[in-house]
């Protein structure tokens, strides 16, 4: 029997919602560390009992917990009495929620700066974890994208994090700078077909790839276009909103950038627009369909100014050709009066045939399609404001 | 016994109901209170003040005997009333919207 997971980040705590395959029926449970912020939480491809969660507060900072039952208890990493004193150092532990950049002369980089909005340079500093993407194969392994821009790796299922600071050094550093909403990795994608193959996303930087497992990267935002910086191609700086891809061709990315929808058929080398006749390109999830690597999923935002659907119409909209040509989804969803934002780590889809598509809104609600898009339910429709949604299919 | 108040996130982060007790070593500071805090709530640690720097948070203020301490030096003597376990230390989250 097949059942159905629901991970649900909020303003105010986590939820879990849950359903047999028909995706009809559904249960909410929560909501888990009430009162905190959940950027993000996602289970193992490995073991999807373990479910790791950033909880995070603008007064105490960043916590990492993480399940090894499906969501049912939780723990701090490295917190529990067992591993509670290091045997060496007769210190405790405990530093699931320890982020330092890497300085180090041997692994790290120098810690330098970045631009902040008035142009000037700025240093480095931990926010927060906005993204985190456990390994395809390991359990104990998991990458954490953070604000202020760096990506993280956990080796020991989230006791200690450290920093693959070749991303952060490789050099076009200097010129990243923060959106409206931070400078945090967002997008973290792993290549099911290349292990050492990484592509992350940074707002307000663009798209990155390593070939060699974090070690190395390059810059991959040629095609890009963004008038609202000083040079509209430049090779970083653009505010990417969110990527994806199919992981049975993962050379092909999807991107809902800051304006535009954008296409790459080379691993990010070369993008080219497929906006076509969407209301809005603007926007901030992408997903692409579990079985049609050509059928993408976005939630058009009417502009940068006004975070809300074109004419108050909440619309998925579906391309089967992989781009330019755009069909609304509207069955079920609001089409009067509707002025949620959906942001972009609210959408999923699950491996089920009919395949199931699910995105989360600020206005609280939860929907799910079970039919790849063509009809809507909202499986909950009060929470807090949505930050993220992901969703596990269990055997 | 020192007696610590803590805010509500941080009593459910620790797992704890209402104020904890704990013992400490020598003079009876904001640091030594925090060392002694984190050692026996590990998950604590980082939440208070920063993991690298050590620099308290900055919507985090202490309180002593109704006195807001927050700016006081880390390593200055706190009140008798706390040191002998009368009146606990608070640690407040700042009130800043949200």
């Amino acid at each position: 029997m097949t059942a159905i997971r629901v991970l649900v980040g909020t303003r105010k705590g986590a939820f879990i919602l849950t359903a047999d395959a028909k995706r009809a029926k559904w249960s909410v449970d929560g909501p888990h560390f009430a009162g905190w912020e959940i950027y993000h939480m996602k289970g193992s491809p490995a073991d999807p009992d373990r479910i790791y969660v950033s909880q995070t507060s603008s007064w105490f900072g960043q916590i990492i917990q993480r399940s090894s039952d499906g969501g049912k208890t939780w723990e701090t990493p490295g917190s529990p009495p067992a591993d509670l004193v290091d045997a060496a150092t007769g210190m405790p532990k405990a530093e699931s929620n320890k982020f330092v950049y890497d300085t180090s002369a041997k692994t790290g980089k120098p810690l330098t700066t970045h631009q902040w909005y008035d142009g000037t340079q700025h240093p480095w500093e931990f926010k927060r974890v906005w993204h985190l993407e456990p390994s395809l194969d390991d359990a104990d392994t998991a990458y954490a994208g953070v604000e202020d821009a760096a990506l993280f790796r956990t080796t020991d299922g989230g006791k200690s994090w450290h920093e693959l600071a070749g991303l952060r050094g490789h050099g076009t550093g200097p010129k990243w700078q923060p959106g409206a909403g931070g400078m945090g990795v967002h997008t973290i994608l792993l290549d099911r077909k290349d292990p050492k193959r990484i592509f992350v996303a940074i707002s307000a930087a663009g798209t990155f790839r390593t070939d060699d497992g974090g070690k190395t990267w390059q810059p991959i935002n040629k095609g890009l276009k963004s008038q609202y910086i000083p040079d509209p191609t430049a090779e970083v700086g653009h505010c990417v909103h969110r990527i994806a891809m199919h992981p049975s061709r993962p050379k092909t990315l999807f991107m809902q950038k800051h304006w535009d929808v954008m296409r790459s058929d080379d691993g990010g080398a070369n993008w080219r627009e497929i906006s076509g006749d969407l209301p809005s390109d603007f926007g901030f999830p992408i997903d692409v369909h579990a079985h049609e690597p050509e059928t993408i999923y976005v939630v058009p935002i009417k502009s940068d100014s006004e975070h809300y659907p074109p004419e108050g119409k909440l619309r998925v909209y579906r391309s089967r050709a992989g781009g330019n040509e755009w069909e609304p989804l509207t069955k079920g969803l609001p089409q009067k009066d509707c002025y949620v934002n959906v942001l972009r780590d609210s959408m999923a889809v699950d491996s089920l045939d009919p395949c199931g598509v699910y995105f989360g809104t600020t206005g609280g609600q939860v929907y799910a399609s079970a039919d790849g898009g063509d009809s809507w339910t909202a499986i909950v429709r009060d929470l807090p404001a949505v930050l993220s949604v992901e969703v596990q299919a269990l055997e | 016994m020192i007696r610590v108040a803590l805010p509500f996130h941080l009593r459910t982060l620790a797992r704890v109901d209402g104020e904890v007790t704990l013992v400490v070593d020598g003079p009876v500071t904001q640091g030594s209170i925090l060392d002694a805090l984190e050692a026996r709530y590990p998950m604590l640690r980082g939440t208070i003040r920063d993991h690298a720097t050590r620099r308290r948070r900055a919507l985090v203020r202490f309180f002593a005997c109704k006195e807001d301490v927050t700016h006081a030096a880390p390593d200055a003597l706190l009140p008798a009333a706390i040191a002998s376990g009368i009146e606990p230390f608070r640690i407040v989250g700042a009130i800043a919207g949200g």
